[in-house]
């Protein structure tokens, strides 16, 4: 799976990097974003899913690569 | 608060100043989100209430219709042509303007500057509960709570620890004397103002790296921030900054005094910390915004008129049923939490990565001091009503 923080709809909560902070990061204001192409190892699918479900302003989606 | 008629019906007259609100309000909430969901209330000049949680997030969302010119409900409504910083930038700034106000904030509240406030935090931490260890009863929204988000904006802002007491009389004159006249009110504003002023010209003279002296050195729009911006946005953070965290600190040692059960589970398993802390920002959600109505006009059915105040209670929302699961219940280790504690949209909270540190590092510190720890009376408590909602008075019995 892969995924995509939208950054008109990211205020910068910061609930995907703490949540998961192997897919997101903060950047220089808090606004997060994926880390690399956003292509999430399986190991961490379910935690990115858990981190996707956590965003106030649901502004990440995920592709189904597979 | 007392200042108005108590109410007698929330659907058609609420009042958000109203003792009875702010002992307990969920139960109001609950029940006009199974009624009447788009309440209103001629006091203050016209106010709306929406509790369900798409309502509240859609006009969060719509700053074309909804203005931020003021979000603190009063009788008095800021003159227009303060726009567009209003009175305190960028919290009362639309967009655009806003975005840029608030970008010089950002990056002094991200989460990698929050880093490096942590170890501070938790020493003025520890340093509170050993002040009080070997006590019977303490009040920990008085000796503790109130204190840390207090020194760690001092700190920040560069101003003097030593007016603590002072601050706190600002705050607490201004968010709990809403109620009040504007002529009661304009004393202490002027005095907030007045002080802060001495302290910016003071920075303008000696400048250093605190945060007065990096907003002082700003530009928005190839300008130098007018020092009139910076004491508004000094006067925001330190009204934004203390009851807010006081209060989430507060409600949150409140719940695990009444609740052996969760209590000891985060005792016993720290690392949920993080998790459970999320939990208790939602159910127990401090913060209640406002927005102005720009122009008269019908809002899915509701015939809202120019200059009507809406509230936006984050807490009501954070117990719809419809957008969360058990939403009346405290479920420590819930997850998924997508709560709206520090709001929604352009708004959200600037300063909600140095409040979760500061709560986090106040319920380790605490806990780990006092493992064990009860309401000494719970008839005791006091909550402050209004728009920020926490334990004002709250004695905990600490040790079996």
């Amino acid at each position: 799976m892969k995924v995509h923080v939208d950054e008109e709809r990211c205020q910068g909560h910061g609930r995907c990097y703490a949540t998961a902070p192997e897919v997101f990061a903060p950047d220089e204001v808090g606004n997060g974003h994926e880390l690399g192409d956003g292509v999430v190892a399986p190991e961490l699918e379910d935690k990115a899913r858990l981190a996707v479900a956590n965003c106030p302003e649901q502004a990440i989606t995920i592709e189904e690569t597979s | 608060m007392g200042y108005h008629e108590p109410v007698t019906d929330w659907a058609t007259d609420f009042d958000h100043t109203d003792e009875v609100w702010a002992a307990d309000p969920y139960p109001i909430w609950d029940g006009l989100r199974r009624t009447c969901p788009m309440a209103h209330s001629a006091r203050y000049g016209g106010v709306w209430l929406p509790t369900r949680h798409d309502d509240v997030a859609a006009i969060a969302y719509d700053t074309e219709r909804f203005t931020s010119r003021s979000v603190v409900v009063t009788e008095f409504r800021p003159p227009l042509m303060l726009a567009p910083e209003g009175i305190a930038p960028p919290i009362t700034s639309d967009p655009p303007f806003h975005k840029e106000a608030r970008r010089l904030l950002l990056g002094v509240f991200s989460p990698q500057a929050v880093d490096k406030l942590e170890p501070s935090t938790r020493a003025y931490c520890e340093e509170l509960v050993d002040k009080v260890q070997g006590r019977d009863v303490v009040d920990a929204a008085q000796e503790y709570a109130q204190h840390i988000p207090v020194r760690v904006i001092a700190d920040m802002l560069g101003l003097p620890e030593s007016d603590a007491d002072v601050f706190r009389g600002f705050v607490n004159h201004v968010l709990e004397g809403v109620a009040l006249p504007l002529e009661e009110r304009a004393p202490g504003i002027a005095a907030l103002f007045g002080y802060l002023q001495g302290h910016i010209e003071d920075h303008v003279a000696h400048p250093t790296d605190d945060l007065i002296t990096h907003l002082l050195n700003s530009e928005l729009d190839g300008q130098m921030l007018d020092p009139f911006h910076v004491v508004r946005t000094i006067g925001l953070l330190l009204l934004a900054g203390i009851d807010t965290t006081w209060s989430a600190i507060g409600a949150s040692l409140w719940h695990l005094a009444g609740n052996p059960g969760d209590r000891e589970r985060l005792v016993a398993e720290p690392e949920l910390l993080p998790v459970a802390m999320e939990e208790l920002l939602r159910a127990y959600a401090p913060v209640t915004m406002a927005r102005l109505v720009k122009q008269d006009m019908d809002w899915n059915g509701c015939p809202m008129k120019a200059e009507e105040w809406v509230l936006l209670p984050f807490p009501s929302a954070n117990r719809d049923p419809a957008a969360f699961g058990q939403a009346d219940q405290v479920v420590i280790d819930r997850e998924p939490n997508r709560h709206a504690a520090f709001g929604l949209g352009v708004h959200r909270c600037a300063g909600s990565h140095l409040a979760r540190m500061e709560l986090r590092v106040a319920l380790e510190v605490w806990l780990a001091a006092f493992p064990v720890f009860h309401l000494a009376d719970p008839e005791a408590v006091r909550w402050s009503g209004g728009q920020v909602r926490g334990p004002r008075t709250l004695p905990l019995k600490i040790g079996s």
